[in-house]
């Protein structure tokens, strides 16, 4: 077969018909995948929420609260409680929070028990040094050499033991444990702020949010 | 030039990475670990291999003046494709992988191929082309990640050689992966004089 000459109307048939072909492919893979895709993503979760609170029986996910503040009209999820009940009984809390660490996005679902000490956490999405920040996926956790499991935000905030707090930073990432200290902070804030009004699914609620999170 | 030339010619005498030096990015910045390396180079193959076949058996539907954008077009296809069926299936990879599979569209080594090779052979000959150049990445990217995985933290594939404090940490950053890459370079130019 010889070779199509370029003219404009051959040009244009050829470019809309090879984009045309392949949109209808991806829309059809995207189909296809996107029920797979949710159920990983929720099994993800799951996986992050167990490893976070006590033993719960019922679905945190379905009972979640979204927390948002508006900017420039545009609605930003701030932070999502998940509460998690054995029963009637609140067990824990975990809530997912987020802030500026020296890479990017630091993303993390923290665990509370009943009584709003650390129980454990998750280090869902991260864009932190590997071999360095990236430690921050278990050092904080109990085990680890800046250990945050049982300490209470509440009676302190906490810090890295430079600003003067308790926590011991990641060698050579300071600014990554702050940051992730920082998200802890205010994912207590989160839960504290959500534990007077009862979580009914879907309440939102409005906390004020500034972007005051550089990276120092 | 058989098959098998052309076979070989991906991995040895073309290499992507130690000769033509291509797609340099991905192979800095995701080969931080030998499974990431590898990872990514057999997500690039794949992508490589796809495209080679469907642009060769187009080749002469799509006029000269709009082949760009068109090679460009089946490129970016595959690579969403892949990008939505890894999320689906190997969630663990996407994770690690994610931020590198989009890159994948912008990787000089696809639309190289597809210009210097795809464009102007049959498609049997571009599959094993893709195959070829695919497997020749994919067996460099393994190899710098596992030289700077031993080399940083002491593990090769996760299996300990020796204690990770003994490791270089700037092997796993970014200037570890030129260092490696150009001793590595340097070794492969040398062997192949003798």
């Amino acid at each position: 077969m010889k070779k199509l000459e370029s003219s404009l109307k051959n040009m244009l048939l050829v470019l809309t018909g090879v984009t045309a072909l392949s949109v209808a492919l991806l829309a059809y893979v995207n189909e296809l995948t996107k029920e797979p895709i949710a159920n990983a993503n929720a099994k993800a979760l799951n996986e992050a929420l167990k490893s976070v609170v006590p033993s719960f029986t019922n679905n945190p996910v379905a009972e979640c609260d979204t927390i948002f503040s508006e900017k420039d009209g545009k609605k930003i999820v701030d932070f999502i409680v998940y509460p998690a009940k054995d029963g009637e009984k609140v067990v824990g809390t975990a809530v997912e929070s987020k802030s500026l660490g020296f890479g990017g996005e630091l993303k993390v679902l923290v665990g509370f028990d009943a009584e709003g000490k650390i129980y454990n956490y998750s280090l869902l999405a991260h864009s932190e040094t590997p071999g360095l920040g990236s430690k921050a996926a278990d050092w904080f956790k109990e085990g680890g050499k800046g250990s945050i499991k049982g300490m209470n935000p509440g009676e302190k905030p906490l810090a890295v033991s430079k600003d003067g707090g308790e926590v011991d930073a990641i060698t050579a990432s300071t600014i990554t444990s702050r940051a992730f200290l920082k998200a802890v902070n205010a994912a207590y804030e989160a839960y504290k702020g959500n534990g007077s009004t009862n979580a009914t699914s879907g309440a939102t609620q409005h906390v004020e949010h500034t972007d005051s999170v550089s990276a120092n | 030039m058989n098959n098998f030339k052309v076979l070989m010619n991906g991995i040895v005498k073309e290499n992507p990475t130690f000769v033509l030096l291509l797609g340099m990015c991905p192979t800095l910045g995701t080969t931080s670990s030998a499974v990431n390396g590898m990872g990514m180079g057999l997500a690039t193959a794949f992508v490589l291999i796809c495209s080679n076949v469907v642009i060769s058996s187009i080749k002469n539907l799509i006029p000269d003046m709009v082949r760009i954008p068109a090679f460009v077009v089946v490129i970016a296809s595959f690579v969403t494709l892949l990008q939505m069926v890894m999320q689906a299936y190997v969630p663990a990879l996407y994770a690690t992988l994610g931020l590198f599979i989009p890159l994948i569209v912008v990787n000089c080594i696809l639309l190289g191929r597809a210009e210097a090779f795809a464009a102007k052979n049959n498609p049997l000959a571009s599959l094993f082309d893709g195959v070829g150049m695919g497997l020749g990445f994919t067996i460099a990217l393994t190899l710098l990640g596992a030289i700077r995985e031993l080399l940083g933290t002491g593990k090769v594939f996760n299996f300990i050689i020796f204690p990770e404090g003994y490791g270089m940490l700037v092997f796993v950053l970014a200037p570890g992966a030129f260092i490696a890459l150009g001793y590595l370079i340097a070794l492969i130019n040398r062997l192949k004089k003798a």
